[in-house]
């Protein structure tokens, strides 16, 4: 499971690859406010929603480190998304089906 | 001897608190996606009535406050002290930009009449109450979170002025990352859902 031996040596990231990764979290935000001028109809939100989960993928696997974490913070973090999905499809299909 | 630092258990357990905070804003989100299913109309008319500027700028405040605290960890990493502690100053700028901003937002709004029991939004609709009810309830919350981040960002300061974060100390520094990096995460949410779903 999670190699315990070489967890201290922590993966220090550079300041330049910081510099991209924020570099290509400003150009979705010009691309999702520039998107939203237009009216896209019913996929609005989902465009909206694809842009801010690419965002918070790019967030969380290099300036959250995701990506270097054990395997622990990993599947443990994964499940909670898992939790969130079951929260939110089943309320949906409650709500969209009465 | 030295006492051994769990640097991979300090941070579970910052992971584990974030879980709930993820659950925590997921629930307010939840109810956001109902009540926009139930009032498609009032919910674009309210999100209409914010502004996208103030929105993108919030956003772009906190996510290169969000770089500059990651490379504060790079800095205090490589042993750059003098680095980290400007990056970790800028950020606490950011965060004060931020709720600034956030301040002229909702005070516009509340000049407008928009505001939780208004006499203008008692008389609207009920889709555009919810609207308003949860544009407050959340973005208040996310709010407070922005302000708990900075204490934590300004403890990590002085505790990288005063040596106590260090390459090899560096938890305190590395959780309050985490923590502000998940603000971050949360209004990448808000932004869009808000000021963008027309």
């Amino acid at each position: 499971m999670t190699n315990n031996d070489h967890s201290d040596e922590h993966h220090v990231l550079s300041y330049r690859f910081l510099a991209t990764v924020l570099a290509g979290l400003i150009a979705l935000t010009g691309l999702t406010v520039g998107v939203s001028y237009i009216d896209w109809g019913f996929l609005n939100v989902p465009i909206a929603l694809a842009v801010a989960s690419t965002k918070a993928t790019l967030v969380l696997l290099f300036f959250m480190h995701i990506r270097y974490e054990g395997f622990t913070i990993k599947v443990s973090f994964i499940t909670t998304v898992f939790v969130v999905a079951i929260m939110i499809s089943f309320t949906f299909w409650d709500v969209a089906f009465r | 001897m030295e006492k051994a630092i769990d640097r991979t258990g300090i941070k579970i357990g910052m992971w584990i608190f974030l879980y709930s905070e993820i659950i925590l804003f997921a629930g307010l989100f939840v109810l956001y996606a109902v009540y926009f299913h139930f009032y498609p109309d009032d919910f674009v008319a309210g999100g209409l009535e914010l502004n996208r500027i103030f929105g993108t700028a919030n956003t772009l405040v906190l996510l290169i406050s969000s770089f500059t605290v990651a490379a504060s960890i790079t800095a205090v990493s490589n042993g750059k002290k003098n680095h980290a502690i400007g990056l970790l100053l800028f950020s606490l700028l950011c965060g004060l930009t931020f709720l600034i901003n956030k301040y002229f937002e909702w005070g516009a709004k509340f000049h407008h009449g928009l505001y939780p029991n208004s006499d203008y939004l008692l008389d609207s609709e009920p889709g555009l109450q919810i609207f308003f009810g949860l544009y407050y309830t959340i973005t208040g919350l996310h709010g407070i979170h922005v302000i708990i981040g900075m204490v934590l960002l300004a403890i990590s300061l002085v505790m990288v002025i005063n040596n106590r974060v260090t390459a090899e100390r560096i938890s305190m520094l590395d959780n309050s990352g985490l923590y502000w990096h998940l603000v971050d995460l949360i209004w990448i949410f808000v932004f869009p859902l808000f000021y963008l779903v027309l």
